[in-house]
């Protein structure tokens, strides 16, 4: 950790000011994830801007769609009826991410900009291409079981550990931000990246911006969600695979569907084509195995997460038969 | 509410229990001492070789900062000989010592500590160190260099102890068995992780008196180790741990950022507090060894075991040699004419391991208990059965009479409880809805030791006793149950009597360890009462003649008065007999030690252990539903602390049959799963029922409260008896530990 300043904004404007005047300053929002980062000396600020005050909170709902701002505690988000009602995918991701004490922290905003939980990411002795530009991926031929099977590069094979995202990216949502650009709204598919030659970068979100809210477009899923976690214990941890599914069913028919990813890449990984196959097709395991096998192309597994290549289409399977009620 | 008329055996709430809740209690690193600093302690990143310099002057100029020390200007502890450390690999050793040349031996090792007037900046300059270091080849790999095993240094020295190869009957009879097996297991590194980090406040009074408060499981063997290192009376040293937040072992030595800090008190003249961080618990602290073991064995179509052969490999580091009892039960749990064990030991260039919970004994039963559930599969014998068929009567391998044994009647009560009628013989018989159900069990066994101790006390005008003892308490409720042996002894309730501990000032007992503890100062306690009630009795004339010329079988001693037991009306307090002889206190000191008489015994605790499981054919997700213990551990002191015990014994074995894993990367020599976000460990959702039974039984051979050890019983065995319910649910037999989805699917 270094002597850093710490400036509390009241406004969004006063806390865009201050981050454009300060080039070293970062955003604190509930602070689960940038402390540990600053503990472990991975990142370095010497100015905190605490945006938690900023009355960035609300959660409403405007012509067709669900708002829900930056600043809005997980716990908030995952207890209010609204969301419930018309997101309950997203209220099921919500509720499968960390511990209720966390979620009681974190924030929208900081849950989408969390870094990846790499071993070699967390360890300044080790080397890492997203933390040190250059030193190399420690992960590529070391320890890889929670990596990534799906867009990977040379440079970087860490995968995004947020699973609010995954619904957000299911579910089709938009990312509102403000900045030295003027407010933008970013589709949330687009909001991470793949690593790339720059495994450092984890978003589009450009320096100085501020995440001003997310936003839902309403659908007509919310009786046949399920979102799947599969982990090593039974709460409190980080996704081995986990699968967000969003169904339309009519008359045992799928009308439309919704799927995506998280623990295999980069970034929330939308299954657009698998989603295209499922529609129209009649609810039922095969149905489901065949979309599964769709939904594996191009992945490739590394020494200690082949594992993946199995546990993804059966996990595929299963939120499935759970989101249509086959189970 | 009392369930007994006794005393012992009362579920008793903790005497600790508010202090502990309210945070009233004092741990290590909670002691503000005036002047205090703090130390933090900057760690290897490599795994092997020389460190060629330390660059300390950031850190030197970062606020607050008193001191940077390391070997280039540690003072030399005058109790560490001038040799090289260490001698060749393995010698039995000596521990790792701190700062005291350039040498790096593992991955984590304390290189320098930086001290600061806050523990903040302490932890930011140490940030600031920089070391250069002359790389060498490191070996952390177990699987790579298994086969440079050694035998251990203590069986070269002593071909008599019980590490050393065993045969009886012939080694290998398995092989010629009509039904027979081998197989492979591994399990992982387990990091001690209890909830209190370790840590240290040293204090030097004067040049040669040393105050610490220290995170130990034993006072007094810290003493005498601190002693020792600095070459001062023995009596100079005091050691201070009145509350300890778990250990399970890793309090049994005394570690490199101990004497760091020791050293920095020394140097900077002022108190120094060192706590670890969590990820440096993985690298300093001790851990469950790695361990390979192989199980061959057989028996005949009717399930009687001709042959047991079991061998192990435990990894130790390259300078200390850490041995553990991990064949033991091999030795004398079932009854095969023809059994043999080998052990060895694999060093590498990693930290010393240390005892965790249940030792060698959680280990070793991973493998056996596994390999009698194969048996009984292979023989398509209940496995309930196949245990109780080959039950020994007697030791096998002492060949003496068992002090007592009621693992038959464990088994039945346990078999009974978790309804294993409803398993299936066949694997994957069982369903619930979408998901596999399996039952399984493991039996468990851990020496009831008992060792010397001696205990002081005091009893008071206001009618209130004191007790004191060096002992620690480090989770059991160690206070709690030596209040309840000494009111049941002395014949004054619970509330009347204070039980003083952790402290090196009071009188002499060994390590908390071994579930020897009840037994070892709760012997100690009982003497002491005699020894008390014996004064008393002597006193007693004084206040009514009646009492001269009685013997103590003749006094009945109870709610604080003697009374003659033929006539009860002829009754004085204790307090009254001080006011008689003008007395303030009285004063006992006592001491005790094993009886002769139970070396013509063999004495064990004994526990089973009875899981459901379900598992999930497509994701591969392991829940445990249900787990049933049932333990023969001689009296219980305290129904509600030892079931306590059972539950965190049980919760510890779910880790180990599921989720503990070290993980080492060892192109680097490092942990990578080195906080409790990676290195999991059961959280309540993965924590079922768990339903513990006592047979309650005394065993007064072991000790005069018929107590037998309960602690590491807990957990011996729990890992099998998971692995095997899954073996039930899935058919898949998982060798090596732990059990993750990623193996079940
Ligand atoms: C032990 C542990 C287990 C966890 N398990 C899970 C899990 O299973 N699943 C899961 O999804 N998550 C998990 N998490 C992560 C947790 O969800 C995140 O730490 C949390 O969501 C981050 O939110 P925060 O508000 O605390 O962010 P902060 O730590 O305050 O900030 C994180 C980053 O976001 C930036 N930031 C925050 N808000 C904004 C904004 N409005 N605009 C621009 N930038 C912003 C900050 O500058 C910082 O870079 C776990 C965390 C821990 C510590």
């Amino acid at each position: 950790m270094i002597q850093f300043q710490y400036t509390r904004a009241t406004a969004a404007k006063a806390a865009l000011d201050a981050i454009s005047r300060d080039k070293t300053a970062m955003f604190i929002a509930g602070g689960t994830n940038l402390v540990d980062l600053m503990k472990r000396g991975i990142v370095s600020p010497e100015r905190l801007i605490d945006i938690s005050r900023l009355p960035l909170t609300d959660i409403t709902t405007e012509g067709k769609s669900l708002k829900i701002g930056s600043l809005a505690l997980n716990s908030t988000v995952a207890e209010n009826k609204t969301v419930q009602q018309k997101q309950p995918l997203l209220v099921q991701a919500l509720n499968a991410g960390a511990s209720a004490q966390i979620r009681n922290m974190a924030t929208v905003g900081g849950n989408m900009l969390q870094r990846t939980r790499c071993h070699y990411f967390y360890d300044t002795a080790l080397p890492c291409n997203k933390r040190e530009p250059g030193s190399g991926c420690g992960a590529l031929e070391g320890f890889n079981r929670m990596h990534a099977i799906f867009g990977f590069s040379e440079k970087c094979i860490a995968v995004h550990p947020s699973d609010m995202s995954v619904a957000l990216v299911a579910l089709d949502a938009t990312v509102v931000v403000d900045g030295p650009k003027g407010q933008r709204r970013i589709p949330f598919i687009d909001f991470h990246r793949l690593p790339g030659d720059r495994p450092e970068i984890d978003t589009n979100l450009l320096p100085g911006e501020l995440i001003l809210g997310v936003e839902i477009p309403d659908n007509r899923f919310a009786k046949n969600v399920h979102y799947l976690k599969v982990r090593d214990r039974a709460s409190y941890a980080f996704a081995l695979v986990s699968v967000a599914a969003a169904l339309q069913i009519e008359k045992k028919v799928i009308r439309d569907a919704r799927l995506a990813l998280g623990g295999v890449a980069h970034k929330p990984w939308r299954l657009s084509e698998a989603e295209r196959a499922l529609v129209g097709k009649p609810v039922s395991e095969s149905t489901f195995r065949e979309v599964a096998q769709l939904a594996m192309k191009g992945a490739k597994g590394f020494k200690y997460n082949e594992y993946k290549l199995k546990l993804t289409p059966n996990a595929i399977i299963q939120a499935l038969k759970v989101a249509s009620k086959l189970v | 509410m009392k369930f007994f008329d006794k005393v012992i055996g009362d579920p008793m709430n903790r005497v600790d229990g508010k202090l502990k809740v309210t945070g009233a209690a004092r741990y290590s690193a909670e002691y503000q001492l005036p002047n205090l600093s703090y130390g933090v302690v900057v760690s290897s990143t490599i795994a092997k070789g020389r460190i060629r310099s330390i660059d300390s002057r950031a850190a030197l100029r970062a606020p607050g900062v008193i001191a940077v020390i390391s070997h280039e200007n540690a003072i030399k502890v005058p109790g560490w000989a001038d040799n090289e450390h260490p001698t060749e690999p393995p010698t039995g050793g000596r521990p790792l010592r701190a700062f005291y040349n350039n040498r790096v031996y593992s991955n984590g090792q304390p290189i320098a500590i930086v001290v600061a007037d806050t523990y903040e900046r302490a932890r930011h300059a140490a940030m600031l160190v920089k070391a250069e270091y002359e790389e060498e080849k490191h070996e952390t790999n177990f699987e790579k260099n298994k086969g440079k095993a050694v035998v251990p240094a203590v069986v070269k020295k002593n071909p008599k102890s019980g590490l050393a190869d065993y045969e009886r009957g012939k080694a290998d009879a398995y092989k010629t068995a009509s039904v027979r097996l081998e197989a492979e297991y591994v399990h992982p590194s387990e990091v001690h992780n209890p909830m209190e980090l370790q840590a240290i406040t040293a204090y030097w009074e004067a040049d040669d008196k040393l105050i610490v408060y220290d995170k130990v499981q034993g006072t007094k063997p810290t003493q005498q180790a601190f002693a020792n290192e600095w070459k001062i009376p023995v009596q100079n040293v005091r050691v201070i741990s009145e509350f300890v937040g778990g250990a399970f072992g890793n309090g049994l030595h005394n570690w490199p950022h101990e004497t760091a800090a020791i050293i920095a008190a020394k140097m900077v003249k002022r108190p120094v507090k060192v706590m670890l961080t969590r990820e440096q618990m993985f690298f300093m602290v001790g851990y469950r060894p790695y361990t390979w073991q192989k199980i061959g064995i057989g028996a005949d179509k009717d399930g009687r075991l001709t042959g047991i052969y079991h061998e192990a490999i435990g990894q130790t580091s390259s300078y200390e040699e850490f041995t553990e009892s991990t064949l033991q039960q091999s030795k004398m749990m079932y009854t095969s004419p023809n059994i043999g064990t080998k052990y060895r030991l694999l060093p590498l260039d990693v930290s010393t391991p240390i005892w965790m919970r249940g030792p060698g004994e959680a280990t070793g039963a991973f493998a056996l208990e596994s390999a009698i559930d194969e048996l009984a599969f292979a023989l398509n014998i209940d496995p309930v059965q196949l245990r109780l068929m080959n039950h020994t009567d007697t030791d096998p391998e002492k060949n003496l009479p068992w002090s007592t044994k009621y693992l038959k009647e464990c088994i039945q009560v346990g078999a009974e409880k978790i309804g294993w009628s409803k398993r299936s013989l066949k694997p994957g018989g069982v369903r619930s809805g979408e998901w596999l159900v399996g039952y399984g069990m493991g039996v468990g066994t851990f020496g009831a030791h008992r060792g010397a101790a001696a205990v002081r006390a005091k009893l008071l005008a206001n009618g209130s006793v004191v007790f004191q003892s060096a002992v620690t308490d480090i989770g059991p409720g160690t206070g709690t149950a030596m209040v309840q042996i000494a009111s049941e002894h002395l014949g004054i309730s619970p509330e009347k009597i204070t039980f003083q501990l952790g402290n090196s000032d009071f009188p002499q007992a060994p390590n908390q360890g071994g579930s020897a503890t009840v037994a070892t100062v709760g012997s100690a306690v009982v003497a002491t009462c005699q020894a008390m009630k014996e004064r008393l009795l002597e006193m007693a004339p004084s206040a009514d003649k009646r009492f001269a010329n009685l013997k103590l079988e003749d006094v009945t001693f109870d709610k604080a008065h003697l009374s003659i037991t033929r006539s009860p009306s002829v009754k004085v307090a204790y307090t009254e007999l001080l006011k008689k002889q003008n007395l303030t206190e009285l004063d006992v000191l006592q001491d005790s030690k094993p009886s002769q008489e139970a070396s013509k015994y063999s004495r064990y605790s004994f526990s089973v252990h009875f899981a459901e499981v379900h598992v999930h054919p497509m994701t591969g997700q392991v829940r445990v539903k249900k787990v049933v213990s049932c333990a023969d551990a001689g009296t219980i002191v305290n129904k509600k602390t030892a079931a306590n015990q059972m539950i965190g014994g049980v919760t510890g074995g779910i880790g180990m049959a599921l989720q503990e894993d070290a993980v080492m990367d060892h192109r680097f020599g490092r942990y990578v799963t080195k906080d409790l976000a990676d290195y999991h460990v059961p959280v309540h959702a993965d924590v079922p029922p768990v339903e513990v039974y006592f047979v309650d039984k005394p065993d007064y051979i072991v000790d005069p409260m018929g107590t037998k050890g309960l602690g590491e019983i807990a957990i011996i065995g729990v890992a099998p008896a998971i692995t095997n319910a899954i073996f039930n649910a899935t058919g898949k037999r998982i060798r090596e530990l732990p059990v993750t989805p990623d193996k079940l699917i």
